[in-house]
């Protein structure tokens, strides 16, 4: 019962909020999403201590059937293990920490409810998603979530960039879901089944099966499983289907933060591990999630680097620290991809809502170089954002140097051609991590205030309502790594996870293998490198960044166009388009399908028309028209006969 | 009741209750206002008693049971063996509900329609008589006469009450549908000397030789093309869609357009099995060039009614790929997203027609910001647009993705252009959502339209309800279908053996 609790709650909180917004009262619909988001928060802690405490089996609770027909069966259902109430609870309590922060941010908002009623609905969507026991409530989640990310980023409607980057980002999650459907039906069609428990037991048979494709025959796995991440590519914004992600700015920051950092974006890392026992059989398909996620990591933290928007260097990180959860999963390590993801919600979460703090303090603005000296005015919003910068920057103890060390140390000791690869990208990236964290905090925080120095002069620290979210996440990012370390990765895992997360045995010692002490402690080293060199950049000498751009103005323009991407879809996909559109409507239809039989018509209209003339009345030139077919009809008929 | 159904000539009375509202519309009205108003409510309530005799049909029809029920029969030139014949299956019958759902839903859309109000409610009566007879009609020769005559009340509702160009637009639309039925009426001429009869039932299991069948599939091709305006002979789509008042379009998308799909289903494939295994490959090509090529059209309109007209060319497309799969799952699909696509495609035009009736233009250049003023209004066209981009929850996925599990069985390459269309058709309909709602207006005569009124609810709640139910508890439509689909794929199947020559065909197709 309570699993169902933690799930539709935010359903029913969403249903309220409707309803009395509907009814007028604007306090009563925020609060009762608010109130009901907690019930669901608190019944996901209650339902995952149950689990660990009592050992319960993995089961699912059954709700009723939905699609039935031949053998494609699907129910809707919730599935409870280990995997899925370890996500539910990391949704549903962050999601419950950002309705609370919502009150405070969205005050002013002229439809505050409508704000709510999304949110709750989101997190609707996003808890069906996780504890789906099939493939297709997991897209039917899937789907959910791009809905209020589309909606929830096109929110403040009367900008027409919101607009723009609400269709963007729907239309590129949509090239993910078409592969991700497409890579469903094709499980369908070679298993028989969707459902997560036929799949997995049939894998070991379907090993050697071989689909044909370009010509030539695929590993059938090998096929399914990158299908399955080019859909997850485009949920969690990967390299090639990443460019949404940081238009989705747009949005408010508390949404920025949920479903941008924390939930919706690290969906496709956990259907990656998820669908692991299919994937982990798919050689070809684990190399390229090592080798996407790794250079992402490193790409989106090239383009952080250089970024002026608050929000968009921290959308660039979000990216890159997906790369690493995906190159964890890439490499066997999905433990640790779960662990990066649990820490990085914290985090994330956490830099996003203090980033919000900081631009509701500043009368919304974003941009780093009008910002400086804020700290003393507000110091723990201050304190918890360099917290959260510091568990980014993987720095002991806080919680991302526990998980992200894990994923690299597992990526070294696979030691294939692919997990190196991605090694050397995540090693880079944890640099860079460091340095464009540390350029943010110095910007915003300390030095001199550059911007108007009236609005510098108004800005305050934020209501408690903002407060609390932001310390919460704050002990989480501090502690959150040191005590679920062991659990997760460490010792513990293999009775933590249970049947949940089964990595095939060559994997299994892979976490616990040592790796060589310099392989341990590069990554760190890198990170206090790139904290020096922002020191030196944006404290000690700070002509010199400025001089560094003008010395490669080539590979700055490059990085701050964010490696001209959108420039490259844009004459490649959206012209092409618009103009085959035109062409097609305006050329070929109009002109070739439409010209005989226009000829035709023309004849005939001129033909009725004048016998309209004749007659002196339309009604008469439909009843000759109509006599003139039955005519034709019946002298055919008497032909034929 | 319902055993009150099982005994009385239930699909009769479907078929003739309308004409007999019809006849007491003509037989009582005048031209002046007080007439109009009580030609109406007549219209109305003819229209909803037939659509509670519907669902006591759908209620007593027993899903478990193959082959057809609530069978009649009289004589009607029993030496030449044509009678008249009625029966459902699970396929017709839920095509006999949606017409009886719809009709009164578009009589409420017509109600402020002030020109010849007789004339216009008596056309839409005959119109559900006669669609709802096709789909009954087990005899060729009876449903010849019904397929044909679906053309004069709606040449009339276009040519008569439509927008400007509405001559130019009803004679495409006749000239069109002619001359596409003249080869079935050829058919059903052969067919009838091949076979001596032209009861359906009969003609089903009679054997003809392959190439015969080739010739007949093609004239079916025609007939059933044109209809369903499968791409090349979309052409008049537009026009139709565009000019036709808004009731009128509402039947031509959601009913008129399944008469040629139904065609495929009850003719096609089970009294043609060879050809249509034969011609296959070329349906399911000219199914995914409609897909892909009408939602570039969509994509390049500026006129919103015509967009959303595109957008139903191209799921008719869709539901041709999943019939031509020739696989439960691709014909189910199919099956479902023409109820589906019924309603959804409805409720969209009717959401076009709730702004033409405050005044508002239909080009997407002068709407805008319609999210502010007309709240209601906007939830509803949301959701709609969102069934009609297959987003699951909603009935349009349903469909999609059982089409998409067939045509994977086919081939991969298949199955991903088909699917095409869930990014095509995303692109051109957040581009409405977005110039009709979230814009800011460049209209001049951007006042503050009324939100949606109390017959706007009635009309749309509805096929909300359905749109949302069905895509959460989709069994509702496909346990009636269920039985009778397995039987047309078996049917069907007895040819199915070559199933690898087929595979072997296409891929040498898609892959050139």
């Amino acid at each position: 019962m309570l699993l169902e609790i933690a799930v539709f709650a935010p359903l029913l909180g969403t249903i309220l909020a409707v309803l009395l917004r509907a009814s007028g009262s604007r306090a009563g619909a925020v609060w009762s999403s608010v109130a009901l988001m907690a019930v669901s928060a608190l019944a996901a802690v209650a339902v995952l201590v149950r689990h660990l405490v009592a050992h319960v089996a993995m089961h699912d609770v059954a709700l009723g059937a939905w699609i039935h027909v031949g053998h494609f069966v699907t129910p809707w259902s919730l599935r409870e293990d280990t995997l899925s109430l370890v996500v539910v609870v990391m949704v549903s309590v962050v999601s419950a920490l950002i309705h609370l922060y919502s009150v405070g941010y969205m005050a002013h908002d002229r439809t505050m409810p409508r704000f709510f009623v999304y949110i709750s609905a989101f997190t609707f969507a996003m808890l069906m998603l996780v504890t789906a026991n099939n493939l297709l409530q997991l897209f039917f989640g899937w789907e959910g979530v791009g809905l209020f990310s589309y909606l929830l980023i096109g929110y403040w409607y009367d900008r027409a960039s919101a607009n723009a980057a609400a269709i963007k980002a729907f239309v590129m999650n949509r090239v993910g879901d078409l592969a991700f459907l497409i890579g469903i039906v094709l499980i369908y069609a070679q298993f028989g089944s969707v459902s997560f428990n036929q799949i997995f037991a049939a894998v070991p048979q379907m090993v050697s099966h071989h689909y044909s494709l370009f010509g030539d025959a695929m590993p059938v796995l090998d096929v399914i499983g990158v299908l399955l991440f080019i859909g997850a590519m485009g949920k969690s914004a990967q390299i090639f289907l990443h460019t949404w992600l940081a238009d989705a700015m747009e949005g408010p920051t508390p949404i920025s933060a949920l479903i941008h950092a924390a939930t919706m974006v690290a969906a496709g890392v956990y259907m990656i591990v998820r669908m692991s026992p299919l994937i982990s059989s798919a050689p070809g398909a684990m190399a390229m999630i090592a080798v996407i996620g790794g250079f992402t990591a490193l790409f989106a933290g090239t383009i952080g680097c250089v970024q002026n928007d608050i929000k968009r260097i921290i959308a660039y990180s979000t990216c890159s620290q997906l790369g690493y959860m995906f190159l964890g999963a890439g490499v066997g390590a999905d433990q640790a991809a779960i662990f990066h993801m649990v820490t990085h919600a914290m985090f994330k979460a956490l830099l996003f809502l203090a980033a919000g703090s900081v631009i509701h303090a500043l009368a919304d603005e974003q941009d780093v170089r009008k910002m400086g000296g804020l700290w003393r005015k507000m110091k723990i919003t201050y304190v918890t954002m360099l917290i959260g910068a510091l568990a980014l920057a993987a720095i002991p103890p806080f919680a991302g140097y526990y998980s992200k060390d894990a994923i690299l140390a597992a990526a070294f000791a696979n030691h294939s051609g692919p997990a190196l690869f991605g090694w050397v990208c995540g090693v880079l990236g944890a640099g860079l991590t460091a340095f464009y964290i540390s350029r943010l905090m110095i910007l915003t925080f300390h030095g001199a205030p550059r911007g108007d120095a009236d609005v510098h002069a108004h800005a305050h620290e934020s209501g408690w309502t903002m407060l609390v979210p932001l310390l919460v996440l704050a002990l989480g990012a501090s502690f959150g790594g040191m005590l679920l370390d062991r659990p997760f990765v460490g010792a513990g895992n293999a009775a933590f996870w249970g049947s949940s997360i089964v990595p095939p045995a060559n994997l299994v010692l892979q976490l616990s293998v040592p790796v060589p002490a310099w392989v341990a402690d590069l990554p760190l080293l890198l990170a206090l490198v790139g904290f020096g060199v922002a020191y030196v950049f944006y404290v000690i000498r700070p002509s010199m960044p400025v001089a560094l751009a003008k010395a490669m103005p080539g590979a700055y323009r490059f990085l701050l166009n964010k490696w001209y991407f959108d420039e490259l879809y844009d004459s490649v996909f959206v012209q092409p388009s618009k103009r085959l559109a035109r062409v097609i409507w305006r050329g070929a239809d109009d002109q070739v399908i439409d010209g005989v039989p226009t000829g035709l018509a023309r004849w005939t209209t001129d033909f009725s028309l004048q016998m309209g003339r004749a007659q002196n009345g339309s009604l008469a030139v439909y009843s000759f028209v109509m006599l003139l077919g039955l005519l034709v009809l019946l002298s055919l008929f008497l032909v034929v006969r | 009741m319902i055993t009150l159904i099982a005994v009385a000539p239930i699909l009769s009375l479907l078929i003739w209750l309308p004409v007999i509202g019809a006849l007491i519309i003509f037989a009582t009205g005048d031209a002046s206002e007080a007439s109009a108003r009580s030609v109406r409510w007549v219209a109305l309530w003819t229209s909803l008693v037939e659509l509670v005799l519907a669902l006591g049909l759908l209620a007593a029809f027993d899903p478990q049971r193959t082959g057809f029920q609530f069978v009649e029969r009289l004589a009607w030139l029993p030496q030449a063996g044509v009678s008249y014949h009625l029966g459902v299956d699970g396929i017709s019958l839920l095509f006999v509900v949606m017409s009886a759902l719809l009709t009164p839903i578009a009589i409420v859309a017509s109600w402020r329609e002030p020109r010849r109000v007789r004339a216009y409610m008596a056309a839409f009566l005959l119109l559900e008589a006669l669609t709802i007879g096709m789909f009954e009609s087990l005899d060729f020769m009876l449903f010849y006469v019904f397929f044909e005559g679906v053309l004069l009340p709606m040449y009339l509702i276009i040519g008569v009450w439509g927008g400007e160009q509405r001559v130019r637009a009803a004679i495409r639309f006749f000239l069109f549908t002619l001359a596409g039925s003249l080869p079935m009426l050829l058919a059903l001429v052969w067919m009838w000397h091949h076979a001596g009869t032209t009861d359906m039932v009969t003609l089903m299991h009679t054997p003809i030789s392959a190439s015969a069948q080739n010739w007949l599939f093609i004239a079916f091709l025609f007939a059933f093309g044109v209809k369903a305006a499968v791409w090349p002979l979309h052409s008049w789509l537009p026009d139709a869609y565009g000019e036709a008042p808004v009731a009128g379009t509402v039947m031509l998308a959601a009913v008129l357009s399944k008469m040629g799909s139904y065609g495929f289903l009850r003719f096609s494939l089970p009294m043609l099995p060879q050809a249509t295994l034969y011609f296959a490959p070329l349906m399911l090509a000219l199914g995914v060039i409609a897909i892909i090529y009408l939602s570039f059209a969509a994509f390049a309109q500026t006129d919103m009614k015509r967009m959303i007209a595109y957008s139903s060319a191209a799921h008719m497309g869709m539901i041709v790929v999943g019939i031509f799969t020739l696989t439960v799952e691709g014909i189910e699909g199919a099956l479902f997203q023409m109820i589906s696509h019924g309603l959804v495609i409805a409720a969209l035009f009717l959401c076009v027609g709730v702004l033409l009736a405050r005044g508002q233009s239909r080009l997407l250049e002068h709407l805008g910001g319609l999210a502010v003023r007309m709240p209601v209004f906007a939830t509803f066209l949301m959701i709609f647009v969102l069934a009609n981009v297959g987003l699951p929850g909603t009935s349009g996925f349903v469909g999609e993705v059982l089409i998409l599990a067939g045509a994977i069985k086919v081939n991969f390459w298949l199955a991903l252009l088909a699917g095409s269309g869930m990014i095509l058709s995303v692109m051109f309909m957040l581009v409405l959502v977005r110039r009709v709602l979230f814009d800011q207006s460049r209209s001049s005569v951007a006042l503050a339209p009324p939100d949606v009124g109390a017959g706007e609810w009635l009309m749309l709640a509805p096929l909300a309800m359905l749109v949302l139910v069905l895509g959460i508890h989709p069994d509702a439509l496909t346990v009636p279908f269920d039985r009778a689909v397995h039987g047309l794929v078996q049917q069907t199947g007895g040819v199915l053996a070559m199933k690898a020559d087929l595979h072997h065909r296409m891929l040498a197709m898609v892959s050139r």
